[in-house]
């Protein structure tokens, strides 16, 4: 459904098969489908995770984390049944990845999600789909149902003795959902709340059983991981940061889309050469570089590389891959507002910085950017959020304060010059504050 | 478990491995302040107070969910944990609306002392906060949704405690409420413990609310006046134009046999006490009506009277009926006075469970009955009959958490599917009426259990076990629970005769097994170790061996007395020429015909005018439990102190009343009570606020069970002597005045002659009834009405 | 209370991925919305009492989702994003124009029954914004004049 695009310089690993209509079976059969988890069969777990591990694979979600290491934190022995959960729920602002996945190449997905079985001793998989994704879900289910039909899911698959089953569910609206202790409450029927940890998943999960989680970009690359080797997709990206990223690039762009880059690809290049620059000739503002929970990255902040440790050392995060790019013409504070009002929204409501902060940076936002603001108003923000930062129950409140606390040291002067009554300076003449 | 060591703001601290690291610094006096830590509920993490600092944790870490681990190193008083400290509390203020001099929690809640702490009270915000209109989910229930921190404790409490799950969290983020199960209302057991546990003024009670501010009131720690279980409860009383009134039903003192628990009776059901209708002035019955009189007047009339009775047609035309609750000082001041004054054995009280008969079974086993503590300690516990969630709200409290914290095995036995089944490892379902079948086939009599079946498998709950005894067979059940260690039996008055005996065979070939006998009113077991029966003296001792009664009284009356229903029958002979009821209703309950007793004359002491004062002569107005001095012995045996907390002018204490017609029969009213001999008491002169006050220390006195022994109505007096003759109540008076429970032993000291089962009558109270008291409670019966209301369309969705 | 055949094939085979019955509850709730338009107090005790839950579980879990609702709406929901990437490129204005053109507000319903508006956050349209969503279709890189003929095409739909 959704547009794509292309560029010299990418890389296609994980978009390999977009467009080429590998929703049929046979049409995937025909492009290395199903090989990798074949070759896994024959590999023992230890190789599985070890491949995987040296592949420099890091966690496609948004932490970064090391797939290989996460998958050998799972017990061996367990008295409960092992799982494998893939984190299909792209709520993330910014991002829109996952959902090309789910559409052009579902068995990607069901055979990383079979590989991460096989390299954690599990039998059993389920892909959650955010519910906004009806069509995903439709797609995926379609898929998994053809997978059993040729026996490669179900009992002793690809006569290996080994048995393995996926199941598919779907959300039904909930960006908390997407954090992985929130997502097996869902997934087990309940709201959306998180887990005390520890115990992490790896070890208490899904019915108490352990579960590794993964994002559905992860497990997608798993495939090619097997079978183009570890080295091959470490080598496509810097140190530490294997392989490519699918990159969503949004905002203020000529040509804004998803665009398969390797890790490490450099920002200024993929604003103003890959997505074409700035439309209008106008002047590029900041970016936003791994979704919206990320700090916001000033214009000459971005000679960086996409990478997780590049990002960071520049102070911000790679995250999740949405990159939303804002020209000279956006107003910073009905920015910060609007993703404060996601954030608001979103909040599950379980502890109390994340409830009640949220919801007061909202409000103090909307009444700011009205020219309601008096100049404590800035301090007091930033002293909220701090107060937020690393004290919340899980990181939807760490996601919320960072990029505010960014969008106040970076952007000070905007926000006071929308003190003391002055309308808003970015709005255009006679347009309403909406918000 | 191994011992874990970790330090402290530099002290060294050793706890067992597993402690939760809040619950390690509360052990060396380190308090790390929380709202969702509760002890013995799930772990939330919730709210973010117990941050503390962790060596080698980049973040601060909650001490309420962090278990102790070797040589781990805590700050809990930093600089940066003040301030996560104090952000919290801001946050929280935000959208509080800073009622406290209106709120019902005001000077009792956990965020104005959280504020107080941190110096939180600077408001930051211009924003004007979230409002959302008080709700009432029951009569008993308000809920004022800005009030709510939302630390989820009453949420756990009632789904993990009560195993009611009426109470849930909906929508999200800042919108969050707590919901009740019936959109807009609560259809519940109505326990008040989410009131309770809220540590803040969001959840109030309809009885309380609005009525005074918690330093006006005296709080006085005494023990429920309803069902046989015996909670201790702390009685909030504030001086009224009418004495001092009782304006609250709480738990403060969580330090009692229920710890957290209490029932809407003992949380609500005092009201009794304040109603307008009490009785208030003696009345003496004039040209056929009940008209009011002096006390003097009264007395003088049925000392004649009583005096007349005896001396004319000897005690055996006198009866006397005494109450399950009444104090343990009133009832066996009224048997020896029945039996010494009156000279006769013709006294008896409404039976709901057969002790006579566990007594006799348990002669030579000594220790064999269980306190209510041990319902929440031991490792199985069988359950045969009644249903203790609606006749035994604590019972089954204990029972259900002893399950859940400890994983007790509960096997339960009855002929209904009671809610408690929820919570067994194994429940047989057997025909009404067979139950004392059950324990003889218990006892290994395998012909009883024809008839038993079909037998219902077991619970189909969460444990394997559990499933795996769906197919259990009668044989097989006892074999399990034969296979227990240190089990509880519990029966209900199903079980009576010679059937307890079974169950005592049964539980003597079980390791470590103790009994527990379920009788219905809060003094039913006292009444009945008191000798509240025509052949038995105190502590069961059969009439007919009067030993050291006869000693000590100088006479006691050889033949045994009349029972109830033949004090009834010899009233309708005109044998009965008087009759003296102390603080019970036989009339209405059970439906005597009122002319049987035209000839007698008839005194009644009660609170309010009943069936049985309809055709009394004479009426006293009697004080209540909650109005006067004493113990109460629960169904288990736990002794525990009666203490006075409101005061009604105008009525006088059974005791008292008592004293005074002995005296009006001329009488030696120091042989009745032997008053005088002992202890002289703190008389409280310095007690800082309370001092000069005379009425109020008189209430700290009485509260505090230091009556000095220096008149004719003291009943510790009367308590010396039990302790000196029950056998089982030599228990530790210290301890005792403390306020602690004390298990009384049920000592067997003769088989004793068998008691006719059918004398025994179930009260068949449930959670909301309370015999007579119950009828006169204007909160059970609102909440009674309450609960055959049909739901009501109301808004709940989320943004 | 009766859902469709491809309802009771659905949920019955569901009801057998999982280890515990409640587990279903989310997607079938969403699933039962469709065929009913909102969760009315019966479909909410229906679905309580084949999961063996409380009517307040269900409610509960049911507040805690923005996707599911315990009013009725229209028939067509045009959810309208606005989050930042939508934002930048149009995404309110194209609100407001929704807004205008079937004058409703935010979670509001023609008098027709037709349609119902409601401003949504993230849809994973960020790099076709703006993007908004008419039940569970997609429509992106929209124009206040797209959207219009979006909203036509489903009003003649129903005409048809
Ligand atoms: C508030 C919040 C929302 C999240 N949403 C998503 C999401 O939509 N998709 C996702 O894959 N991970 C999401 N994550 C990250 C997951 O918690 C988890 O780290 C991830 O699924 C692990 O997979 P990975 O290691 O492959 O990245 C979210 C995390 C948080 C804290
Ligand atoms: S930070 Fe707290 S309130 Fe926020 S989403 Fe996480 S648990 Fe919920
Ligand atoms: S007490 Fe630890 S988070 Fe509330």
């Amino acid at each position: 459904m959704a547009d794509l695009v292309s560029h010299p310089d990418e890389v296609k690993v994980v978009s390999r098969r977009f467009g080429m209509g590998a929703t049929n079976l046979d049409r995937y059969l025909e492009m290395d489908g199903y090989k990798a988890v074949q070759k896994a069969l024959g590999m023992g777990a230890e190789a599985i995770v070890n491949e995987v591990k040296n592949s420099g694979l890091r966690g496609r979600g948004g932490a970064g984390f090391s797939t290989g290491l996460k998958w050998s934190f799972v017990p061996k022995q367990a008295p409960k049944p092992k799982y494998v959960l893939c984190n299909g729920d792209e709520s993330e602002p910014g991002t829109c990845k996952d959902r090309l996945i789910f559409e052009h190449d579902p068995h990607a997905v069901i055979e990383g999600v079979i590989i991460a079985g096989l390299a954690v001793g599990s039998h059993t998989g389920y892909i959650y789909v955010r519910g906004e994704y009806r069509y995903l879900l439709d797609i995926m289910q379609k898929a998994i149902a053809d997978a059993y039909a040729r026996g490669f899911l179900g009992k002793n698959i690809f006569g290996s003795g080994c048995d393995f089953d996926i199941y598919w569910h779907g959300g039904a609206g909930a960006y908390e959902v997407g954090e992985e202790s929130a997502l097996m409450e869902s997934l087990e029927g309940k709201r959306g709340i998180p887990r005390i940890r520890p115990p992490f998943p790896a070890v208490v999960g899904l019915w108490g059983g352990p579960t590794v989680i993964n994002n559905a970009e992860t497990l997608a690359s798993v495939p090619h991981i097997i079978l183009g080797g570890a080295e091959w997709y470490a080598n496509l990206g810097p140190p530490k940061n294997g392989g490519t990223r699918l990159f969503c690039l949004s905002g203020h762009l000529k040509r804004p889309g998803v665009y398969e880059l390797p890790m490490g690809y450099n920002l200024r290049k993929m604003i103003f050469e890959v997505a074409g620059g700035i439309p209008s000739g106008r002047a590029l503002k900041a970016v936003v570089p791994g979704g919206s929970s990320t700090p916001v990255l000033k214009s000459d902040e971005i000679d960086i590389g996409m990478d997780f440790d590049s990002v960071a050392k520049a102070g911000s995060m790679l995250g999740s891959g949405g990159v939303v790019v804002l020209d000279e013409t956006t107003c910073i504070v009905k920015f910060a507002l609007r993703t404060m009002k996601f954030y608001q929204h979103e909040s599950c409501g379980w502890c109390i910085p994340c409830r009640e902060g949220t919801d007061w940076l909202k409000k103090t936002l909307i009444r700011f950017h009205s020219g309601g603001g008096v100049k404590k108003d800035i301090d007091n923000m930033y002293y909220l959020s701090e107060n937020m930062l690393g004290r919340t129950f899980c990181p939807l409140g760490d996601a919320a304060a960072m990029p505010t606390m960014a969008f106040i040291k970076k952007f000070r002067q905007e926000f006071e010059d929308h003190l003391d009554g002055k309308p808003c300076p970015f709005e255009k003449a006679g347009a309403a504050v909406m918000v | 478990m191994a011992d874990v060591n970790i330090t402290v703001d530099g002290k060294k601290v050793t706890a067992p491995a597993g402690t939760l690291l809040i619950e390690a610094c509360k052990s060396v006096g380190i308090e790390v302040p929380s709202f969702c830590y509760y002890p013995n509920l799930s772990l939330q993490g919730a709210c973010r107070m117990c941050l503390v600092k962790i060596e080698k944790m980049p973040k601060l870490q909650t001490a309420c969910t962090t278990v102790i681990g070797e040589g781990m190193i805590v700050t809990t008083d930093s600089d940066e944990v003040h301030q996560a400290r104090k952000g919290m509390v801001e946050l929280l203020l935000g959208n509080h609306p800073l009622d406290c001099p209106v709120c019902d929690a005001g000077g009792e809640c956990e965020l104005q002392d959280m504020t107080f702490s941190y110096g939180a009270a600077e408001s930051k915000y211009m924003e004007p906060k979230n409002h959302k209109e008080e709700q009432q989910w029951s009569p008993v229930v308000y809920f004022d949704r800005p009030r709510c921190i939302l630390c989820y404790r009453c949420v756990r409490v009632c789904g993990e405690g009560m195993d009611v799950w009426a109470l849930g969290v909906q929508n999200r983020g800042v919108g969050s409420i707590i919901a009740p199960n019936k959109e807009d209302h609560l259809e519940c057991e109505e326990c008040g413990m989410c009131i309770d546990i809220c540590p803040v003024g969001a959840l109030t009670s309809g009885a309380y609310r609005y009525k005074t501010r918690p330093w006006e009131m005296t709080h006085v720690g005494t023990t429920c006046t309803h069902c046989a279980d015996g909670c201790k409860t702390t009685l909030g009383v504030r001086r009224s134009e009418s004495g001092m009134e009782i304006v609250r039903g709480d738990n403060r003192d969580k330090s009692g046999i229920n710890g957290d628990f209490l029932c809407i009776k003992g949380r609500y059901a005092f009201d009794f006490a304040n109603r307008e209708d009490r009785l208030t002035q003696p009345l003496i019955r004039k040209d056929g009506q009940l008209a009011p009189s002096t006390w003097e007047e009264a007395f003088e009339l049925i000392g004649k009277r009583f005096r007349e009775a005896r001396e004319q047609h000897g005690g055996q035309a006198i009866g006397v009926v005494g109450s399950n609750r009444t104090t343990n000082e009133e009832n066996y001041l009224l048997q020896k006075f029945a039996r010494v004054v009156l000279q006769t054995n013709n006294i008896d009280h409404h039976r709901t469970a057969d002790f006579p008969a566990l007594a006799a079974a348990l002669k030579g086993k000594p220790g064999s009955t269980a306190s209510m503590r041990d319902v929440f300690h031991a490792p199985a516990i069988l359950l045969i009959g009644n249903d203790p969630t609606e006749q035994h709200p604590l019972l089954a409290w204990q029972i259900r958490n002893n399950v859940r914290l400890h994983r007790a095995k509960l096997y339960v036995v009855n002929s209904a599917d009671i809610k408690l089944r929820r919570q067994a490892a194994a429940f047989l379902q057997i025909p009404a009426g067979t139950e004392g079948r059950f324990a003889a086939f218990l006892a290994g009599d395998d012909s009883a259990a024809e008839g038993l079946g079909p037998v219902a498998g077991a619970n189909a709950g969460e444990s394997p076990a559990a499933t795996q005894n769906q197919q259990t067979t009668l044989g097989g059940f006892r074999e399990q629970v034969r296979g227990e260690q240190n089990l509880v039996i519990i029966f209900g008055a199903e079980i009576r005769g010679g059937d307890i005996a079974s169950l005592v065979k049964f539980g003597s070939g079980v390791a470590g097994a103790k009994l527990l006998c379920l009788a219905d009113y809060a003094n039913s077991r006292g009444a009945a170790d008191m000798g509240l029966y025509p052949d038995l003296l105190p502590g069961y001792h059969p009439i007919t061996d009067s030993g050291k009664f006869h000693e000590e009284w100088g006479g006691v009356p050889q033949a045994p007395g009349l029972t109830l229903p033949e004090m009834v029958e010899s009233a309708r002979s005109g044998k009965l020429k008087a009759l003296y009821v102390v603080g019970a209703n036989p009339v209405g309950r059970f439906a005597i015909d009122p002319f049987v007793f035209s000839q007698s004359f008839v005194v009644v002491q009660d609170m309010f005018l009943t069936e049985t004062t309809a055709l009394a002569d004479v009426v006293l107005p009697a004080a209540n439990a909650y109005e006067k001095s004493g113990t109460f012995t629960n169904t288990c045996g736990d002794l525990q102190l009666v203490k006075k907390a409101g005061e009604v002018s105008g009525s006088k204490s059974d005791f008292e009343m008592i004293v005074r017609i002995a005296d009006a029969m001329g009488a030696d009213v120091h042989k009745l009570v032997p008053f005088g001999r002992g202890t002289t008491a703190d008389m409280g002169q310095s007690r800082g606020a309370q001092s000069g006050e005379a009425d109020r220390h008189a209430v700290w006195l009485e509260a505090h069970g230091l009556e000095p022994k220096m008149s004719p109505f003291d009943p510790t007096a009367i308590l010396d002597e039990i302790q000196r003759l029950v056998p089982g109540y030599e228990v530790s008076r210290l301890n005792l005045v403390a306020g602690s429970d004390q298990h009384t032993a049920l000592v067997g000291i003769a088989t004793g002659a068998a008691q006719d089962p059918k004398l025994i009558a179930p009260a068949t109270d449930n959670l909301f009834s309370s015999g007579t008291l119950g009828r006169y409670s204007r909160t059970l019966n609102s909440v009674m009405e309450n609960h055959s209301r049909q739901p009501v369309e109301s808004e709940v969705a989320a943004d | 209370m009766r859902f469709s055949d491809q309802f009771e094939q659905r949920f019955a085979e569901m009801l057998t991925h999982y280890p515990t019955k409640r587990s279903v509850l989310v997607p079938t709730l969403l699933y039962a919305q469709d065929e009913t338009g909102y969760l009315s107090d019966e479909v909410i005790e229906e679905l309580a009492s084949r999961l063996e839950l409380t009517a307040l579980d269900v409610r509960n879990v049911i507040s805690y989702y923005s996707m599911l609702t315990t009013k009725p709406r229209g028939k067509y929901n045009v959810q309208v994003c606005t989050n930042i990437a939508c934002m930048l490129r149009g995404g309110e204005e194209l609100l407001q124009h929704c807004e205008k053109k079937l004058g409703i507000g935010h979670k509001g319903t023609t008098p027709d029954g037709l349609f119902s508006l409601e401003e949504v956050e993230c849809i994973g349209g960020c790099s076709w914004a703006p993007a908004a969503q008419v039940n569970y279709d997609f429509h992106e890189n929209l124009t206040t004049e797209k959207m219009d003929r979006v909203l036509e095409g489903y009003a003649k739909k129903v005409t048809a």
